[in-house]
């Protein structure tokens, strides 16, 4: 637990202590484990004096706060009507076949996870996805997978 | 002030005022599930909606000040029409199987749809089957079931304004919307401190207690147990609310007739264990403050605190563990009369203990965990089986037939079934302390309490922290050390406002030698088991009628109580004695905070 | 182009000179002129919500209020929407311009730009910039400071008392209005929140004249718009547009030729159909946000309908029945009546209850469900069904 009382203290010193802080907390924790666990939630609420349930409410309100165990690297592809039209569904397709796994999963050795999100702002270059937080637009089935096979790579 | 119309009659309020209130001053009514009393507005609901001259929008009441001139119109079409589109939305939602309820005949929900759903033909699409819900049945004292929630947010504001718990939250969004705890574990996990308040706010059937009606009635038609029932003090002046009373009715002889109708072999009383608790724990208030004063120990803990109430128990092993040593050892009422019940009234009456059935009925659900704990054996048997709130009576009454309003009044049963009004006054927040003083004080100094008619006034009210200060002089020999103490107590009810009190005192910020703790607002007249609605209005009342019951009663201090002398005359010797260590007194043990 | 459709490059056109230098001019202004002006102009705010510009920043300088704040409101989540990704990418300076300027004039000392947890990759470039302000601010002698506060992924979040409520650190569910953000926003305080195109815009407003800008335009939506353009059209990207502009033309310009619907301010907008292209001007009544898609024949409506409901079930905040309930209901719906489970009729009993959510939601997302709602179902009834 030491490296997430770590990241959170560091919050605490930029922001103070305080409710304000818990969202800066909580995209920090995220970003370097990849999701919120029990316990990193209940050190959150330990170190900023909360309630776990007001945690835990919280955070599971926002799409990018995963309360769910997510890979190295999380996959969104955008599902919202533009991109729908373009051709997110072959997308789909064309990952859920390279990675094994179905959207909403995460692989095994825990590097990838695939899900679906709202709208990512790119329409113009539709369809898009987001890897963690780079963008990657204007896709084809055979993109995307090059894309996931560099990513392995890495 | 501003002038407003609301279905073209004129009135005049001040500024801020909520369209609802104005409305309220004109008894029209407008219908609400979101707002209580008790909590800061939501306006999350909509059931409140009214339609506005000029306003293309429906406003809700409950959250909308008047402006000047504003017209407003509660029962237009437009109005209606929206009130019953939004109560079939949340019907839809809702498993509306009302018979199977334990709410049905007291929920709000299915007011709403009686008033409004009884001539419609078309319903929205069913949302549950597809829904994964929970019915969490794992805590000894509340059941959440998920199926009946229409996220009104009333218990968790309930738990986070009130109780400053925030054991329950809002957890994600849109359509997988819910209440939820910490990670969606049971209830029983998490720091929920068992206090029932949410129960108290729920509109519907979502939270309820934990019922153990089929077990007692078990008991009672088993002719191989012995069944003996304790009434807590704020049962008796609530009780007829579920029955026919308006709320401050005092109904204490008919209950005790109901019970014996009911089939227990028994009728006694948690007064009389009230007044148990106040001989040892008015000692252990005295020894401490001889320890601090006289032998300068600076390992006595002080302030003691109250032990009465299991929700505070709770919540300080969870928030303050480092307050356990300042709780006083004393078990609650309940606990003290659970183990006598099975050792001393066993023996007089010899009956085994084996076959000694022990039941309480309590204002408050906190008592079916409090019965649970683990320690609670000391008679060697568990010392109370099971706990019925006064709702749960009422119910039994119900199903018995009983008419109650026609009975005659009884009385206890002896041996542990008198009392005092210092007994009885434990039921409202001040009571404990009051009681305390009136006989710690003539204990010390040989004089009765400084105040008219004994009525310690300074203690008693709705404030949610009451401070007083009673100076001890002229003691008598035994007790000098504390001639010219000013002592100090504190009383607070509502967990929110024990926690500001505790901060102060953590802080350095307070100096007191006592504190009285309930965790319900109002003291036990208000808790988690009570007839629902909760309201200010409503605990006052009950709160008069418990302050009534004691000035009715012969004998008002807890000390004077014969059947209380005769227990230490025959069985406990002495409070704080062999006896009362093994079978009264108690452990608390560190929780987690989180 | 279209004869009523008139191209502006106002916007991303490279100025001559840094936007820091219409900032510097300003604060040698008189404030309540620098108000005025904005006033005259007509300007009104690009996220969507459509309120007077110089009105809101008029009631930001008169509140009472030892902290105010300025939040720019970057959540664009409007399916559709792209605008803000450009001008944060591409002209960030005037963005910060107008905020300063809007500083100055209502006494705010501290400013955030609320950016959306998806344009996390913007963030590097936008604190280069954001320095380069705030050393700048600092040599104007203005007392504002701006800092980026990322959001987490919630399209409620553009609401701007959700928004200030997940920079309290809490749920993104809008609050009671009133009180407004204006006398009570952030922490309490009186905070002006503002679209990143709507700072764009009074930077301009400031810098041109509101004679000169209020030319553009119709009579009630002054000046020119960006419009976020997508879905079947061989021109996807951001144009500035001249409001008032008619979508005859505009299909004509953007069309792939097929078009056989618009949605004009997304999926919380109007579905326009081929039949009613001729009498429709963009932007009646209330300014759009902008997002605008286009269908052609071979889409089909009832698919449309349910992906913009989904949208609305996944992303309403849950708190207030009509929408939380609603947008369940509306999805369900639509299936059971495609599906044949529930009469065509029942698509009537929709309509009016889209039409109630509209007027007793607690906020614009459960209140506008039923533009699009109705306008698909109404105009494209036989795809609902068959």
């Amino acid at each position: 637990m030491s490296d997430v009382t770590e990241i959170i203290e560091k919050q605490i010193k930029k922001y103070g202590k305080k409710r304000e802080t818990l969202m800066p907390v909580l995209q920090s924790i995220v970003e370097k484990k990849h999701y919120l666990t029990e316990d990193s939630m209940l050190e959150v609420a330990k170190n900023l004096e909360i309630s776990a349930a007001e945690v835990y409410g919280t955070a599971s309100f926002y799409s990018f706060l995963d309360i769910k165990e997510r890979g190295e690297f999380v996959i969104r592809i955008c599902k919202s009507i533009t991109c729908d039209m373009k051709g997110k569904n072959e997308i789909i397709k064309a990952l859920e076949n390279k990675l094994k796994i179905k959207f909403g999963e995460t692989t095994p050795d825990k590097k990838f996870s695939l899900l679906l999100t709202n709208c990512i702002g790119w329409c113009d270059k539709s369809p898009a996805m987001l890897i963690n937080d780079e963008v990657y637009t204007e896709l084809t089935p055979q993109k995307a997978v090059k894309i996931i096979q560099d990513y392995y790579k890495k | 002030m501003i002038n407003l119309k609301i279905n073209n009659i004129s009135v005049t309020v001040e500024q801020d005022t909520t369209i609802l209130q104005a409305a309220k001053k004109l008894n029209i009514r407008i219908p609400t599930l979101c707002y209580h009393e008790d909590l800061c507005v939501a306006g999350n609901c909509r059931v409140c909606v009214v339609e506005q001259v000029g306003n293309k929008n429906l406003p809700a009441s409950c959250c909308t000040p008047v402006t000047q001139g504003m017209e407003i119109l509660t029962n237009s079409r437009k109005v209606r029409n929206a009130r019953k589109t939004i109560i079939k939305l949340l019907l839809s939602e809702h498993d509306a199987d009302c018979t199977k309820c334990y709410k049905n005949g007291n929920c709000e929900l299915q007011d709403l749809a009686k008033e409004y759903c009884t001539e419609e033909t078309e319903f929205y699409i069913d949302l549950l089957k597809d829904k994964n819900f929970t019915i969490d049945m794992a805590s000894p004292s509340i059941i959440k079931d998920d199926s009946k929630c229409i996220k009104c947010q009333r218990c968790v504001k309930t738990c986070a304004e009130i109780q400053g718990v925030s054991a329950l939250t809002a957890a994600f969004k849109g359509a997988d919307m819910k209440i939820s705890t910490f990670f969606e574990k049971s209830i029983s996990e998490g720091v929920c401190t068992t206090c029932g308040q949410c129960i108290n706010r729920c509109p519907t059937g979502a939270l309820t207690e934990k019922r153990y009606i089929n077990e007692v009635w078990a008991a009672i038609d088993d002719p191989t147990k012995h069944v003996v029932v304790q009434t807590a003090p704020a049962t008796r002046i609530a009780l007829g609310e579920e029955l026919g009373y308006e709320p401050g009715e005092r109904v204490t002889g008919k209950m005790v007739t109901a019970l014996k109708q009911l089939g227990f072999d028994s009728v006694l009383d948690t007064d009389f264990a009230a007044d148990l608790t106040i001989m040892e724990e008015g000692t252990e208030l005295l020894t401490r403050l001889k320890k601090a004063l006289v032998d300068k120990d600076p390992t006595v803990a002080l302030p003691m605190t109250t032990s009465c109430s299991p929700g505070w128990i709770k919540f300080c092993e969870h928030a303050f563990p480092e307050f356990l040593p300042n709780i006083s050892t004393c078990k609650s009422p309940q606990q003290m009369f659970g183990p006598l019940s099975k050792t001393y009234y066993a023996e007089n009456k010899n009956i085994n203990p084996k076959g000694i059935v022990s039941v309480s009925i309590m204002p408050c659900t906190a008592k079916k965990f409090e019965s649970d704990r683990p320690e609670m054996i000391d008679s060697g048997y568990k010392d109370v089986d099971y706990v019925l709130t006064t709702r749960e009576l009422a119910l039994m009454i119900k199903q018995a037939g009983i008419d109650f309003l026609k009975l005659e009044d009884s009385k206890y049963d002896p041996l542990m079934g008198v009392s005092t009004g210092a007994g009885a006054i434990f039921g409202a927040t001040g009571g404990v302390m009051e009681a305390a003083l009136r006989t710690a004080y003539e204990i010390a100094t040989g004089r009765e309490v400084p105040f008219e008619n004994i009525n310690i006034m300074p203690v008693r009210g709705m404030d949610g922290v009451k401070e007083a200060k009673v100076l001890f002089e002229n003691c008598l020999p035994d007790w000098s050390f504390l001639n010219g103490v000013e002592l100090s107590v504190v009383i607070a009810h509502g967990l929110a406002n024990a926690r500001q009190v505790l901060q102060s005192v953590k802080d350095g910020k307070a100096n007191y030698h006592f504190i009285e703790i309930m965790a319900c607002p109002g003291g036990c007249l208000g808790g988690g088991g009570q007839p629902i609605p909760t309201s200010p209005e409503i605990r006052q009342k009950r709160a008069n009628a418990t302050y009534e019951e004691d000035m009715n009663m012969p004998i008002r201090k807890s000390h004077d109580n014969p059947e209380i002398k005769q227990i230490y005359k025959d069985y406990l010797e002495k409070p704080l004695g062999h006896k009362s260590h093994h079978l009264l007194h108690t452990k608390y043990l560190k929780r987690k905070k989180y | 182009m279209a004869k009523s459709l008139k191209k502006i490059d106002i916007i991303f056109i490279p100025d001559s000179e840094c936007p820091y230098k219409v900032l510097e001019n300003s604060i040698k202004k008189n404030k309540e002129d620098i108000i005025q002006n904005l006033i005259d102009s007509g300007l009104r705010g690009r996220g969507g919500a459509g309120f007077p510009t110089g009105l809101k920043w008029k009631f930001g300088a008169k509140a009472k209020g030892d902290e105010k704040y300025i939040i720019c409101n970057a959540d664009e989540g409007e399916p559709g929407t792209f605008k803000d990704r450009k001008i944060l990418s591409e002209v960030p300076r005037k963005v910060f311009s107008g905020m300063g300027i809007c500083a100055y004039v209502t006494g705010a000392t501290k400013g955030f730009v609320y950016l959306r947890r998806e344009y996390k990759y913007m963030v590097p470039a936008l604190e280069k910039e954001i320095k380069i302000f705030n050393k700048k601010a600092i040599e104007l002698g203005l007392n504002f400071n701006i800092e980026i506060f990322l959001g987490s992924g919630a399209y409620v979040c553009g609401e701007e008392t959700a928004l200030i409520e997940s920079m309290e650190g809490k749920r993104g569910e809008p609050r009671n209005k009133p009180p407004f953000p204006i006398q009570n926003g952030y922490l309490g305080k009186p905070t002006i929140v503002n679209n990143v195109e709507t700072f764009v815009s009074s930077m301009m407003v400031c810098k041109m004249g509101a004679q000169k800008y209020s030319k553009l335009g119709t009579q009630d939506q002054h000046g020119s718009k960006l419009f976020s353009i997508s879905g079947d059209t061989p021109k996807p990207g951001v144009y500035e547009l001249e409001l008032g502009l008619n979508v005859a033309d505009f299909v004509e310009e953007f069309g792939d030729g097929d078009t056989k619907a618009v949605q004009v301010g997304g999926v919380a907008g109007f579905c326009i159909p081929r039949k009613k292209f001729a009498e429709q001007i963009i932007g009646q009544g209330p300014t759009t946000g902008g997002a605008t898609m286009l269908f052609n024949s071979s889409r089909s409506m009832y698919h449309v309908l349910q992906n913009y409901l989904e949208f609305f079930v996944e992303e309403s905040c849950g708190q207030c029945t009509p929408c939380r309930v609603g947008t369940q209901q509306l999805l369900k719906g639509i299936e059971a009546v495609k599906n044949g489970n529930k009469a065509p009729a029942y698509l009537d009993e929709l309509v009016k209850l889209s039409e109630t959510m509209k007027i007793s939601s607690k906020c614009g997302l459960g209140q506008s469900v039923a533009n699009s709602f109705a306008s698909i179902v109404e105009n494209f009834r036989e795809e609902m069904i068959y």
